[in-house]
């Protein structure tokens, strides 16, 4: 049974998740382009957004970055340059710095959100639940460091890279066990970082996907747009 | 030369009564919904005066516009591209809704519903953003209607530059105008250029300046961009909104809400053709006293036959070509030069121009020392300094404002000496540079203004981009994505759609 639940939770789950992200953010793309923002709440209140928005951005940019180069680059990869002992100590070291920059920045956004009059009366049930959430996943992650320093030889680390590759690489036999075999702020941690692929179409979050940086390199400054001349009117003139 | 049509405005500061007419219109028909309670696509401001947003002229505080680097080259005030990206998880140089004014309502259900009591029921105010009671209103979209407050708060205003304002605080000295204020559908936007999305662009056919409600991801940086705060964001849809030039009705050869009602019948509406490849040096001027005068050379004359024929090979239609040349702002700007543009040191060469107004003279000057000179009084002695004119619409040089003032105290002792006294005074006209039949067209134009005078505008060719055919059943106008079927061309399983028409822009293709 319990070998059934690993299964469920751990090789099928990821597939649901990121299936319904993705069909999900295309459809929302699709036919609610007018829902797709950032929902920024600056205007309403400036107080504790500037900081707070930086510092958790930054974190969480970083931590993002930092979990996807660290979970997907396959071993022989990396293995002539660093060691997974030291991999792993740079990972804790430098995920523990941001996780406490993002930390101290989220912590100041849910303050804001659910204190402040003006935040509160204008935010939905997702704009709540997505920073709870968030704020839920960043402690289950700062909760595993004291567990990863308990081995130092990076196994854990290889066990749960290999996980990553394995689903994204459709290998799935076995694959259940190498999260199974650890403790458990990591199984929640994985389980709920598969929820945030779930909901993201659903929350605010589909913003990360817009992120402007072709404004670098649109050229000049101004946009202008001309009207469409239709070439060959598709009816037969009058006499 | 690359030849464009843009449907300009202009407003007779002189005939403004400060009524308010064109923010309620325009207020009902576009800001009346939830997000946007605070916004005021067209708002009065009563001058000298902080005005809406607090401080909006001061650039110092918000850094909108356009600056001009020391290689010749303008960039937007917010800084280089890179820097405007770093702005985007906290953007410093965004006003609060407390800069403009937290929109609130009152309970006048209360009036309805309270029980018996000694003294009589009151409806008392509440925030439309947060719904709490608010115990003391603090500041509205127009506080300072006609000098309300203490002189010290409103000659904070950045027009007094250069000016010696303490007298202006005086009983006896003091003086006031309306501005009223729109979105300036400049021909080099600040809030195009500073929008990351690229959602924000100018219509090439008539020069509207629109946000893609649909490609608007709520970066903000637009209302920072923007040097006259034209650009609201909306808090509820979490995108940015602005004036729409009442598009739907220029293009149906009506003019705007704000202009059709103005009892006062200040606004005119008209084309001016310009050279859109003279934008960016016009814009990039070394002396910002200048650009107004630079502005003008970007303007091109309607009736020179280079003009036409080119105008023709860019696609300017006919009747668009018709309009340029019985144009009142062409006229206003060009012939008579009495209108100027606002704050032309933002370098976005704005296309909404103002006549500046007239004002009754000192009491001073009136008891026998006045400068007169000849038939007019001395402009210098009008009760609102030239300085703070100046400041307001031609980066402080005073020379062009002086010369229109002129003009307009010409036309009133032209038309006075003509109607009452039955003489044609051609030297009045003479000494200020115009002709009798010029200052009969200015009184036309400018004094009677009849409706047809007044606006002169060509409708759209729809024709020319859409299929009747396919519009049929169509959805009409709708607000968000009413009735959107997405962005590509077929839809997710590869239907080719029927094109229906969601707004009357989704037609344009974009051209950078």
């Amino acid at each position: 049974m319990s070998d059934y639940l690993n299964t469920l939770l751990f090789t099928v789950y990821p597939y649901v998740a990121l299936a319904i992200m993705i069909v999900g953010s295309v459809l929302r793309y699709e036919r609610e382009p007018y829902s797709w923002r950032s929902g920024s709440s600056q205007l309403l209140r400036r107080r504790q957004l500037v900081w707070g928005s930086v510092l958790f951005h930054v974190g969480v940019l970083f931590l993002f970055f930092g979990h996807f180069v660290g979970l997907l680059t396959p071993h022989f990869v990396y293995e002539h340059f660093i060691s997974a002992e030291a991999k792993q100590l740079l990972a804790i070291i430098a995920g523990s710095i941001a996780g406490i920059v993002c930390f101290i920045g989220l912590t100041m956004l849910i303050h804001r959100r659910f204190f402040d009059p003006r935040i509160r009366a204008t935010s939905t049930f997702a704009d709540n639940a997505i920073l709870v959430i968030l704020w839920i996943q960043l402690t289950l992650g700062l909760i595993t460091v004291p567990y990863s320093l308990q081995h130092t030889d990076g196994s854990v680390m290889l066990a749960l890279s290999e996980w990553a590759q394995r689903i994204l690489t459709l290998r799935i036999d076995g694959t259940a066990e190498l999260v199974a075999a650890q403790a458990w702020p990591y199984q929640v941690h994985i389980l709920l970082g598969l929820t945030i692929f779930l909901i993201f179409p659903f929350s605010r979050l589909v913003h990360m996907l817009s992120v402007p940086v072709r404004y670098m390199w649109r050229p000049g400054y101004q946009v202008v747009r001309e009207r469409n001349r239709r070439e060959a009117p598709n009816r037969i003139p009058a006499e | 030369m690359k030849i464009r049509a843009q449907i300009g405005m202009v407003l007779n500061l002189d005939k403004c009564i400060g009524c308010h007419t064109c923010s309620v219109t325009c207020k009902n028909v576009w800001t009346n919904r939830e997000g946007v309670e605070y916004a005021w696509f067209n708002n009065v401001e009563t001058k000298p005066g902080v005005g809406y947003p607090k401080e909006w002229e001061n650039q110092k505080k918000w850094n909108g516009g356009w600056e001009r680097k020391a290689n010749g080259k303008i960039q937007p005030k917010m800084g280089p591209k890179w820097r405007i990206l770093a702005k985007i998880f906290a953007n410093p140089d965004l006003p609060e809704i407390d800069d403009y004014y937290e929109p609130f309502d009152f309970d006048y259900g209360h009036l309805q519903t309270a029980g018996e009591s000694q003294t009589m029921p009151t409806a008392r105010p509440r925030s439309m953003v947060s719904g709490e009671r608010m115990e003391k209103i603090e500041w509205g979209p127009n506080w300072e209607e006609i000098l309300g407050g203490e002189f010290s708060k409103r000659s904070k205003d950045t027009n007094f530059e250069g000016v010696e304002k303490e007298i202006y605080g005086e009983f006896e000295n003091t003086f006031m105008m309306y501005l009223p204020r729109l979105c300036e559908h400049c021909l080099n936007p600040a809030c195009v250029a500073a929008c990351p999305s690229g959602a924000i662009y100018k219509r090439e056919d008539d020069g509207i300046v629109l946000i893609d409600q649909e490609k608007c991801r709520g970066w903000r940086m637009c209302v920072s961009g923007c040097p006259y705060k034209k650009i609201y964001y909306n808090w509820s849809s979490g995108k940015s909104e602005k004036c729409v030039f009442c598009y739907p009705r220029i293009e149906s050869g009506q003019p705007t809400v704000c202009s059709e009602t103005c009892v006062g019948r200040i606004r005119y509406l008209g084309v001016v053709l310009y050279d859109a490849d003279r934008i960016g040096d016009a814009a990039a001027t070394s002396d910002e006293r200048d650009l107004y005068e630079e502005q003008l050379k970007v303007f091109l004359d309607p009736n020179d036959p280079k003009v036409i024929e080119q105008a023709r090979k860019d696609g300017v239609p006919d009747d668009w070509l018709e309009a340029a040349k019985k144009s009142p702002v062409y006229k206003m700007a060009m012939d008579w030069k009495v209108a100027f543009p606002l704050h032309p040191e933002y370098r976005t060469l704005p296309m909404v121009w103002y006549i500046p107004p007239l004002s009754p003279l000192q009491s001073a000057a009136e008891a026998g020392k006045i400068g007169v000179d000849g038939e007019m009084p001395d402009v210098k002695s009008l009760r609102i300094p030239v300085r703070y004119l100046a400041n307001l619409l031609t980066a402080g040089k005073e020379a062009p404002v002086v010369s229109a003032l002129e003009r307009m105290l010409a036309m009133r002792a032209y038309m006075r000496a003509k109607t009452i006294d039955g003489v044609i005074d051609e030297v009045v006209a003479e000494k200020v540079g115009l002709t009798g039949a010029m200052i009969e067209d200015m009184y036309r134009i400018m004094a009677i203004a009849n409706y047809e005078d007044r606006f002169v505008i060509p409708t759209t060719h729809r024709e020319i981009s859409e299929d009747a055919y396919d519009v049929r059943g169509s959805c009409g106008f709708s607000f968000g994505n009413g009735c959107t079927v997405g962005p590509a061309e077929s839809d997710l399983f590869g239907v080719k759609r029927t094109r229906t028409t969601q707004t009357p822009t989704d037609r344009f293709k974009e051209q950078v």
